[in-house]
């Protein structure tokens, strides 16, 4: 049973990890903002959410395993938002430099 | 090497470099920062000692620790006071320039500073 | 394994404070200088110390409102370089060999260094406290504690005396620009879960790493994310009730240590039994208080705008 629970985390974590990868050289790669900004959230959304789904086997308690979700959700919420938050200030450049500095 | 040494190395750089940027640096912000670079190394020394004073099933020495914890809020408290001086100094030479605050502060600055 | 990554955390620590002195402008400057709170928050976690990892993490949030406020600003006070190359290679050598010097007292320094852990220790049983941190911060060391609460009520004076002739009672100016939309989401969202996690800190700070610094500085954060997000409007300084909250955290500090003369005889000492009564009344006043002066002195003196 903890063979099979060491074997998942090992799995999700490396993945986890690729993911986090993947996304800091699309951040460090990609052309403009916004894709930057897709292969970030990707790091961000996935790559935390499968390192935590893997760690949850070895929380020990149900508590631990509780706060290892709840610390996924914040990130994801925070990511989220933040990710608005940025590509809204992206358009509004774009749309000012096409309405001639009008708030878009 | 060990792990805490290798932290005092990097405290002893953090100490060094925040000292150079103190000195050399004009900009006020870029020497509230430098002055809290050298704030962080310090209290990085801090922590070396404590974890080389581990004992009695402790990770760390807790006096070196709650030090710290209390110098990083006086440190906090220390710079917002900077803070807001630097930014009383930037109003009141605006003031004497005669310039209006808009043109000299970037349209991100709070509405404060047209006062 | 571990060594690898305590030697790339050691690496990263003045690489970051390399490009945070050097960035082109003061907001790069200042994301750089958060990042590297982020990753010294790390660096407590490897050395052992997690009540430091989360006071510096936490902080890190509230420096940088204070911050990137103040680079917006700060740019029109920006001085270009001055000095001769000469003088800055004195300057670069002075500074090099202060850091050599440290580095070498550091690997000279006596290793397992002299400790107070096991003093620490012994008396946890009388206090109550699972937490030496705890217990060094509001029992053996409670003076410090007392006087750094006193300094951060300075500062915040400090702080509203530079007001502007007759502006000082106002409302602070809103922290940030004009709120969009994603922000006020979050400002709805978060302070519910950051209260939670605070009260949550404050209470197991007694036998697990947390205490009332960490959970005021987060409570100061979700004030100043619903003020940021406009939800409310800064308070008036001149409010008694604002300045009753400061002053209660210090006041029933010292009222607790003046109490002490009566009972065991000297200044901040707890009755016998009392100790961990004691402690959580002045952790919770504190709490309130430091929240407030934390947030506060973020907001900055008052512009005499009066808000409704």
């Amino acid at each position: 049973m903890s063979l099979l629970a060491d074997i998942f985390t090992i799995v999700a974590v490396t993945a986890g990890l690729g993911f986090f990868l993947a996304g800091t050289a699309g951040l460090l790669r990609f052309p403009d903002a916004l894709s930057r900004l897709h292969a970030l959230t990707k790091a961000d959304n996935l790559g935390l959410g499968l390192i935590v789904l893997g760690l949850v086997p070895q929380a020990g308690s149900l508590g631990g395993a509780l706060k290892l979700v709840a610390v996924w959700l914040l990130a994801l919420g925070a990511g989220g938002i933040a990710g608005q938050m940025i590509a809204q200030i992206v358009n509004g450049r774009g749309k000012r430099a096409v309405n001639g500095g009008r708030e878009g | 090497m060990s792990g805490p040494l290798l932290y005092g190395l990097a405290a002893a750089a953090l100490i060094g470099l925040g000292l150079h940027g103190v000195l050399a640096h004009a900009a006020p912000l870029r020497r509230v920062l430098a002055f809290n670079l050298v704030g962080a190394g310090v209290f990085l020394l801090f922590g070396v000692g404590a974890r080389r004073g581990a004992a009695a099933g402790l990770p760390g020495d807790p006096v070196p620790q709650a030090l710290v914890i209390t110098g990083i809020v006086v440190a906090f408290a220390a710079t917002a006071l900077a803070m807001a001086l630097i930014r009383r100094l930037a109003i009141l030479r605006a003031a004497a320039a005669g310039t209006p605050e808009e043109g000299a502060a970037p349209a991100a600055a709070p509405p404060r500073e047209t006062r | 394994m571990n060594a690898t990554l305590d030697a790339v955390l050691a690496l990263m620590l003045p690489v970051m404070a390399l490009f945070s002195l050097n960035a082109r402008d003061e907001r790069s400057a200042v994301i750089g200088f958060m990042a590297l709170g982020l990753l010294l928050a790390l660096a407590w976690v490897r050395l052992g110390a997690v009540d430091v990892a989360l006071t510096e993490a936490a902080i890190g949030a509230l420096t940088g409102v204070l911050l990137l406020g103040a680079a917006s600003a700060a740019v029109s006070v920006a001085v270009p370089r001055t000095g001769s190359p000469l003088l800055r290679g004195l300057l670069a050598l002075a500074a090099a060999l202060v850091a050599a010097g440290v580095a070498v007292i550091v690997a000279g320094a006596p290793d397992p260094a002299p400790s107070l852990a096991a003093a620490a220790v012994a008396h946890l049983g009388a206090l109550e406290l699972g937490n030496p941190v705890t217990a060094v911060l509001l029992a053996y060391r409670a003076l410090d504690t007392l006087l750094e609460t006193v300094v951060v009520l300075l500062a915040l004076i400090g702080v509203w005396s530079l007001a502007g002739e007759g502006e000082w009672r106002g409302a602070p100016a809103a922290p940030g620009g004009t709120a969009s939309r994603p922000v006020v989401l979050l400002a709805r969202l978060l302070p519910p879960v950051g209260l939670v996690v605070a009260v949550h800190l404050l209470w197991v700070g007694a036998d697990a790493p947390g205490g009332k610094f960490q959970a005021a500085t987060l409570i100061a954060a979700m004030w100043l994310l619903v003020l940021m997000a406009g939800l409310r409007a800064p308070p008036e300084l001149g409010g008694a009730r604002l300045r009753g909250l400061i002053a209660a955290g210090p006041a029933v500090f010292i009222a607790i240590g003046l109490a002490g003369f009566l009972v065991p005889g000297q200044f901040l000492a707890y009755p016998e039994g009392w100790a961990k009564a004691a402690i959580i009344v002045i952790e919770v006043a504190l709490t309130a208080s430091l929240a407030a002066m934390l947030a506060l002195i973020v907001l900055g003196p008052g512009t005499g705008e009066r808000r409704t």
